[in-house]
């Protein structure tokens, strides 16, 4: 592991982290400029095209192309003879993924509607849509598994074929049986802890598949280069491991080919899996032209990746007071017709969850994953710890009107704190955290402890309800995040990354790590991202890992290069580098032994020396590094003078530094969420008035870019909670592929959104910093579906809570 | 797809274009192939207001509209609005709330539309035109679909707008102030 411990007091002196600095983006974005991928693919690429199957499990018998390549125009059709045999996942994860390798580009066997049959290669779009309806194909239609439930020991098997590969036998994958994987992690004696329990609940929860719905459709261009490698330009969140997936796909060496980001409309999680860049990486690589696709809003619903639709039974025991003495959760997640995420996603509706009440005396989760006919699931924003959360602080709630007490104060009793131990969370020990300060700033927000839970207002019913949320901070032990550092002539500084900026912020934030620990301004710091060629390896922007990781990269590559100034400084001035001060602007050298004497006197010990030996940079305070002394020093450099002469000569080196990090830890945030919502009487509408969300991320990276962040967060959770819900018909076709069919939330469903922040100080983050992108959506509903029970008596199981529902019960 | 071609005549960001276009071809696609980047669709099914653009002023949603019916007419699109847009996308900006930036400008045309309504309204009627309610944005805006800031961050930089651009209305108690500076972090409540 690379990792770095920075101190609590660290945080006081801070300049340019938590600014709510300006996206480096946004003049450009604002003004409409070409940025994204549609609108820079080269003008002579083809237009490629897919042909989806309309059937949710079938054979293809015959399939005649030879009408659509006559199409004036179409260059290419290819079907599955067309393509390499060798299987792969578009999962975005790091090798050897966890995910099975069950897809090609085509194949003989579709298995959901929406599958591709076909690919089309014109020289037109006009062409190219012709040439879709003139391919003749005849399937043999093959019993199709839609319901999750039915899936195990289904007579029907959805991935018998042989050259199925899976990486690593923990996943548990026993794909004749249709599981994808399973598992199972327990602690304490359940049976015990429930005897000791005065109510148990046993309740099931099911969450529907939801669309990421992010505004940019999935989309790429490729092209060959003067070496003859494929370059696939992409609306992706991983860079890198779509450059493993299309060598995969292709069955080509990763180093023939080069994966380009160039701004990205939205990702979710969406664009953690692969989607369209195998299909023009192999068009071009086929005709050498270069070519693109632009997936429409249908075929972004209907054929890529939502969210897994997961069936939670929990099992609560506590005692009459209120202590939370077990939980027993039980998850079915639906994986759909491809395996993207399944044994991953699951995994965080348990571990995500349970440590919430870390003081239980026993606990167990058991999961499986199974394959049904429907489109493949992938991630989504919390990735399975929505749907965990959704159950297990639902059984709270449900728990605590069963036992007549306050959900809140059921909560304060026995929530997890600072400094314990989490059996549910690898064992590892919790160094953050301010939940209860969260939840009961929540509380003062919103009124919780004047209003009461219900209020009569005539025509419509008032009421609140509460949930917690937690989510991690990168994949512990296995996402890794790398920068290079460089000082430019006239000194300013460049930054290469490869994470992802998918309209985060990202860039910006990272450049505010890079300006706080170079003690410069923020716009002195250029970034660059991503180019696979280029851009130092990072893992990709998921799993709530950038701001974490690669803003420790960015922290440990800074210490690195400024060691590096005050070596060449010395070397100028004739001093010894540790008698060299860098302050941002001045190289400044002093009598030998000053500097040494001020630091020491400065310095005290890192509050957290942690369980890991391996650290290897326990970070000295930067204050106090840059902190002049009291005496004039003996000599003078500008950061500029000093760039410029790097710059021309002297002794050949531009500085470049570089910065990685890893760690064996996965810090989690924290969030309280209080929904506030009228229930009509008469029609069972569903209003949510007020919002209240108070989030513990650690060290705010960027004042402006974290609330909007826990804003976004909560209008999708809100969505998923009320109006977003995946539907099929008994086919297995997909009703709700558009905007006219998938409500997503309009300005005119969202309430007031009121954010604070109780940041804790994580000591294994850059400055304290956890994450916040993935922990906002997880509140909303269990806290909605809580108030509605307040409001009608009727607790909703199943998402999302209509009118219906609500009113009548399920 | 027609395959007789009409021949159009407009102004498109304020200079004269004529082409010759099947006549069901979108608005869209014509201001997409003369390079108006900003235009942009989320949807195909005139849900998402990515698309808007201004047609003889007014904000329409250009994949709803085949060329056939531009003929003769003014189109703007953000390309053409420039310095008009910069206070909005100053605003914006400065909340953090354009985040992917891919709704954006389909909200800053109608925006911007839904300014000179107001003006002209209140030009009609003899009267200082007044600033929005929040409510009435909401209505006014609920057609631009944006799914990363739930359009909160929105709200504060359409507050921080119309306060600079209207006088606040007399007798009203009405917040138009712009939103408190938000917390710089690093600043501990706990």
């Amino acid at each position: 592991m690379s990792m770095i411990v920075t101190r609590a007091e660290e945080r006081a002196h801070l300049t340019h982290l938590g600014a709510a600095e300006v996206k480096k983006d946004a003049a450009a974005l604002l003004q409409g400029k070409p940025l994204f991928t549609a609108d820079i693919a080269p003008a002579n690429a083809l237009t490629v095209k897919i042909l989806h199957s309309p059937h949710a499990h079938a054979r293809i018998t015959s399939i005649d192309t030879s009408r659509a390549e006559r199409v004036p125009g179409v260059v290419a059709v290819y079907t599955y003879r067309d393509v390499p045999q060798r299987r792969f996942t578009l999962a975005g994860q790091s090798y050897p993924e966890a995910s099975p390798y069950d897809r090609l580009i085509l194949d003989q066997v579709v298995r959901y509607v929406g599958d591709e049959v076909a690919i089309v290669a014109a020289e037109t779009e006009e062409a190219a849509t012709k040439a879709l309806r003139l391919i003749k194909v005849e399937y043999e239609l093959l019993d199709a598994v839609l319901d999750f439930t039915q899936a195990i020991d289904n007579p029907t098997v959805i991935h018998p074929e042989d050259n199925y590969h899976v990486n690593g036998a923990w996943i548990n994958n026993d794909r004749m049986r249709n599981i994808v994987s399973s598992g199972l992690s327990e602690h304490g004696d359940l049976d015990e802890a429930f005897a000791a329990s005065d109510v148990v609940l046993e309740r099931t929860y099911h969450t529907l598949a939801n669309a990421q719905a992010m505004m940019e459709t999935f989309q790429a261009f490729a092209e060959q280069d003067a070496y003859g490698r494929i370059t696939v330009t992409s609306s992706t969140q991983v860079p890198f491991h779509v450059r493993r997936m299309v060598a995969g796909a292709l069955d080509i060496p990763q180093s023939q080919v080069r994966v380009i980001k160039p701004r990205i409309g939205g990702g979710f999680g969406a664009k953690q899996s692969g989607c369209v860049e195998i299909f023009c990486a192999f068009v071009t690589a086929m005709t050498g032209r270069p070519s693109k696709i632009l997936y429409t809003r249908q075929e972004t619903c209907s054929a890529s990746n939502s969210r897994h639709e997961m069936q939670m039974q929990v099992k609560i025991g506590a005692t009459r007071d209120g202590q939370i003495l077990a939980i027993d959760l039980y998850t079915l997640s639906n994986q759909g017709a491809y395996g993207e995420h399944g044994p991953t996603t699951v995994g965080l509706s348990g571990h995500k969850t349970l440590p919430l009440y870390n003081h239980m005396r026993a606990s167990r989760f058991a999961f499986d994953v199974v394959y049904t006919n429907t489109m493949p699931a992938g991630a989504f924003r919390g990735y399975g710890a929505t749907q965990g959360l959704f159950a297990v602080e639902s059984a709270v709630n449900e728990l605590a009107d069963t036992l007549g007490m306050d959900p809140c104060e059921l909560r304060l009793k026995n929530i997890v704190r600072e400094g314990e131990r989490l059996p549910q969370y690898d064992d590892n020990t919790l160094y953050s955290c301010s939940l209860e300060a969260c939840l009961t700033r929540a509380m003062d927000m919103i009124g919780w402890r004047e209003k009461g839970m219900v209020r009569d207002m005539g025509s419509h019913v008032r009421a609140l309800g509460v949930a917690l949320a937690m989510q991690g901070s990168a994949i512990a032990g296995i996402d890794i995040a790398s920068v290079d550092l460089r000082l430019e002539e006239t000194g300013f500084y460049t930054l290469s990354i490869g994470a992802t900026d998918m309209g985060t912020g990202c860039d910006t934030i990272l450049a505010q790590f890079a300006a706080e620990a170079l003690g410069c301004p923020t716009r002195r710091i250029v970034v660059h991202g991503v180019d696979t060629d280029v851009s130092p390896f990072d893992t990709g922007s998921y799993a709530s890992a950038t701001t974490y990781l690669t803003g420790m990269a960015v922290v440990k590559a800074a210490e690195n290069l400024i060691a590096e100034l005050r070596a060449r400084a010395a070397e100028h001035m004739g001093v010894a580098a540790e008698d060299v001060l860098f302050d941002g602007e001045r190289l400044l050298a002093y009598e030998p032994g000053v500097l040494a004497q001020a630091s020491a006197a400065n310095a005290g010990t890192a509050e957290f020396s942690g369980i890991y030996d391996d650290v290897d940079a326990l970070a000295r305070s930067y204050r106090v590094a840059t902190q002049a002394p009291a005496v004039e020093p003996v000599a003078t450099l500008s950061l500029t003078e000093l760039a410029n002469e790097l710059a021309a000569g002297g002794n050949g080196d531009c500085l470049t530094a570089h910065g990685a990090a890893s760690s064996p830890t996965s810090p989690p945030p924290f969030m309280a969420g209080i929904a506030e919502v009228d229930v009509d009487k008469l029609t069972g509408k569903i209003d949510v008035v007020d919002y209240v969300a108070v989030v513990d991320c650690g060290t705010v990276a960027n004042a402006n870019l974290a609330r909007v962040q826990v804003e976004g967060g909560i209008a999708q959770g809100i969505g998923m909670a009320l109006t977003e819900d995946v539907q099929y018909s008994v086919h297995g076709r997909m009703r709700t592929d558009s905007f006219m069919t998938y409500k997503l939330p309009t300005r005119m469903d969202i309430p007031p959104i009121r954010v604070d922040f109780v940041p804790s100080y994580e000591p294994t983050g850059p400055y304290g910093a956890k994450s916040i992108g993935e922990i906002v959506i997880n509140t909303p509903a269990p806290a909605i579906a809580s108030a509605v029970a307040h409001a009608t008596g009727h607790q909703v199981r199943t998402l999302p809570i209509t009118p219906e529902k609500a009113l009548f019960g399920e | 797809m027609s395959q007789n071609l009409i021949e159009v005549a407009l102004t498109l960001n304020g200079k004269n274009v004529t082409a010759r276009v099947a006549p069901d071809t979108t608005l869209y696609t014509f201001v997409r192939e003369r390079g108006c980047a900003s235009v942009k669709c989320a949807c195909e099914t005139t849900n998402c207001g990515l698309c808007t653009v201004w047609l003889d002023g007014s904000a329409v949603l250009s994949c709803a509209i085949p060329m056939a019916r531009v003929n003769g007419r003014e189109v703007t699109t953000l390309e053409g609005l420039r310095e008009e847009s910069a206070a909005f996308a100053r605003c914006l900006a400065e909340e953090g709330a354009e985040q992917c930036g891919f709704c954006s400008p389909g909200l800053i045309m109608n925006v911007l539309a839904m300014e000179r309504e107001i003006r002209e309204r209140a030009a009609g009627q003899g009267v200082e035109p007044t600033a929005p309610t929040d409510d009435e944005l909401n209505a006014y805006l609920a057609g631009n679909l944006c799914r990363c800031t739930g359009y909160e961050g929105q709200r504060r930089a359409l507050r921080r707008y119309v306060a600079e651009r209207f006088a606040p209305a007399a007798g009203t108690d009405q917040d138009v102030s712009p939103a408190p500076a938000t917390a710089t972090a690093g600043e501990e409540r706990a």
